[in-house]
């Protein structure tokens, strides 16, 4: 299947994920938003050289994918995606940091390997917690609880609106660029200069739709504000969600469940 | 009564770059009526459209809706009178979810929270696409899409409905559902269409656009019957007049 083609599928299949019903799903979407934003910070608080104290904070994401039942496959896959930023942020701290911190059975490991470890597990705890939550979330689900968390009005229907027509403009550009594979005959196109035109066919053609939104709009009352019916309720269930996982994020924040652990076996 | 009547008197409208789109258009449509409007394309049939809720503005002339003239004061109260269904449903379905585009209009015009719930519940029920009310509108079928814009004008209770096209890119068995809950409407109602079959079977009365003007005004199986005058407006005889 052509690559763009691909792209359309599996942005639909993110968005097929957020409306299943499982637990985690029906979990109040800005129960979801807070957790996972003040997941996002614990981890990032850790100094530079932690490595052990964060390898804990990995329950919280195999918790949501697992209980969420989304694919560990296409969770990796998104994270392979973004990952080339992060494995370059950090990939000098080897050269300049080259003090000697550990010693792995007679191997030196220098100070700059191991802030480099810890960036890359930040990285992924980080963004697997982002991704699970647009993953379990429906995206109106988040940009309700935005509006709730009182982001103005203006943003959250900008990311409605988003949302939306995303499907709708990539299905356009998809068929565009079919319809040119199919007449180019594997060859590029005529490369750059058409696609420069269908760039530029789609942003009018986009112009023109908005016109006709705004009209359809208008033509039902459209005075300036976006009003939401559908309301979530916070229950017992979202509270005790929220607290547990703020309690065992304080946990093992604080104490080095890691060493705990290891000494606890090492016992026995 | 009285207050369901549109009277265009000799409308005329130009685009701003120039093209005359409509060249003293005049008709009058008096409540219940059911009114096809035909063209070939480019005749004015969109733009025709595009004032029954004054999203255009007539140059000349005057339209009055009810008893109210159009204009750009009374343009609001007259679209709660006027459902408008647009052509393409991705166009009228901008919000994420079916319940909050139905929603969308009765929250406009500041009904309490239980009205709008019953308003929806009965516009979806009438279109039987209750059951997808919490789908996203890129979910949806065309046919789906097609029956949601509906009750999404619905919704509204307008005393007129308008459609540009309500059975354009519908497989048989949807544009066959289509036509039904049509004529089960007991509105005003206007539609615009090339598929003469569908205005046959719901209108009674056809109006024939040519060039900017009314080229005919009567009874559809008249005006439908007369290949003539069709020819000449870039239509044909309706497949079901055609005796094979």
């Amino acid at each position: 299947m052509p690559s763009f083609d691909k792209e359309y599928f599996n942005l639909g299949y993110l968005d097929t994920l957020s409306y299943k019903d499982t637990f985690v799903h029906r979990l109040d979407p800005r129960i979801k938003l807070v957790t996972t934003f003040i997941f996002i910070l614990f981890v990032v608080s850790f100094p530079k050289y932690e490595i052990l104290k964060m390898l804990p904070f990995f329950f919280f994401p195999v918790f949501i994918l697992s209980v969420g039942e989304i694919p560990l496959k296409f969770i990796l896959k998104k994270l392979l995606i973004a990952s080339p930023f992060a494995l370059f942020v950090g990939i000098f701290n080897p050269f300049f940091d080259t003090a000697a911190m550990y010693n792995f059975y007679g191997i030196p490991i220098s100070g700059g390997w191991v802030s480099y470890l810890s960036i890359i597990i930040k990285f992924i705890l980080t963004v697997t917690a982002a991704l699970l939550l647009v993953a379990t979330t429906s995206f109106p689900g988040v940009c309700l609880a935005l509006k709730k968390l009182k982001v103005p009005n203006v943003f959250v229907v900008q990311l409605l609106f988003l949302y939306r027509y995303m499907f709708v403009l990539t299905a356009e550009t998809m068929r565009i660029i079919r319809a040119r594979n199919m007449r180019s005959f594997g060859k590029k196109g005529r490369g750059m200069k058409t696609l420069i035109s269908i760039i530029g066919v789609l942003f009018v053609r986009t112009v023109e739709r908005s016109e006709r939104i705004y009209q359809a709009m208008c033509s039902r009352g459209f005075d300036g504000e976006i009003r939401l019916l559908t309301s979530y309720k916070i229950g017992f269930v979202d509270i005790s969600f929220a607290i547990t996982a703020i309690t065992v994020f304080i946990i093992f924040r604080g104490y080095d469940v890691t060493k705990t652990l290891g000494e606890l076996i090492t016992k026995t | 009564m009285s207050h369901h009547i549109i009277d265009f008197k000799n409308v005329h409208f130009n685009y701003p770059d120039g093209t005359e789109a409509l060249k003293g258009v005049t008709f009058r449509i008096t409540h219940g009526e059911s009114v096809g409007i035909v063209g070939a394309n480019g005749a004015g049939k969109s733009t025709l459209i595009f004032h029954m809720n004054g999203y255009l503005l007539p140059t000349k002339g005057a339209i009055i809706i009810g008893d109210v003239q159009l204009g750009k004061t009374t343009r609001n109260e007259i679209r709660k009178k006027v459902g408008v269904v647009f052509q393409d449903p991705d166009d009228q379905l901008f919000m994420p979810t079916v319940f909050d585009d139905v929603s969308f209009g009765p929250l406009n015009m500041g009904l309490t929270k239980n009205r709008v719930i019953e308003r929806v519940t009965e516009a979806l029920n009438t279109v039987g696409c209750y059951e997808l009310k919490d789908r996203p509108p890129h979910h949806l079928s065309s046919g789906q899409k097609r029956a949601v814009s509906i009750a999404t004008v619905i919704a509204m209770q307008p005393d007129i409905l308008v459609m540009d096209e309500p059975a354009a890119s519908l497989d048989p068995r949807s544009r066959r559902q289509l036509i039904e809950l049509l004529k089960e409407f007991k509105h005003t109602k206007i539609i615009a269409s090339h598929d003469l079959d569908l205005i046959l079977e719901v209108c009674k009365r056809c109006i024939v656009i040519a060039d900017g003007k009314v080229r005919a005004d009567g009874l559809t199986e008249e005006l439908l019957m007369d290949e003539k005058l069709l020819i000449e407006n870039s239509l044909e005889l309706p497949l079901s007049l055609k005796g094979r």
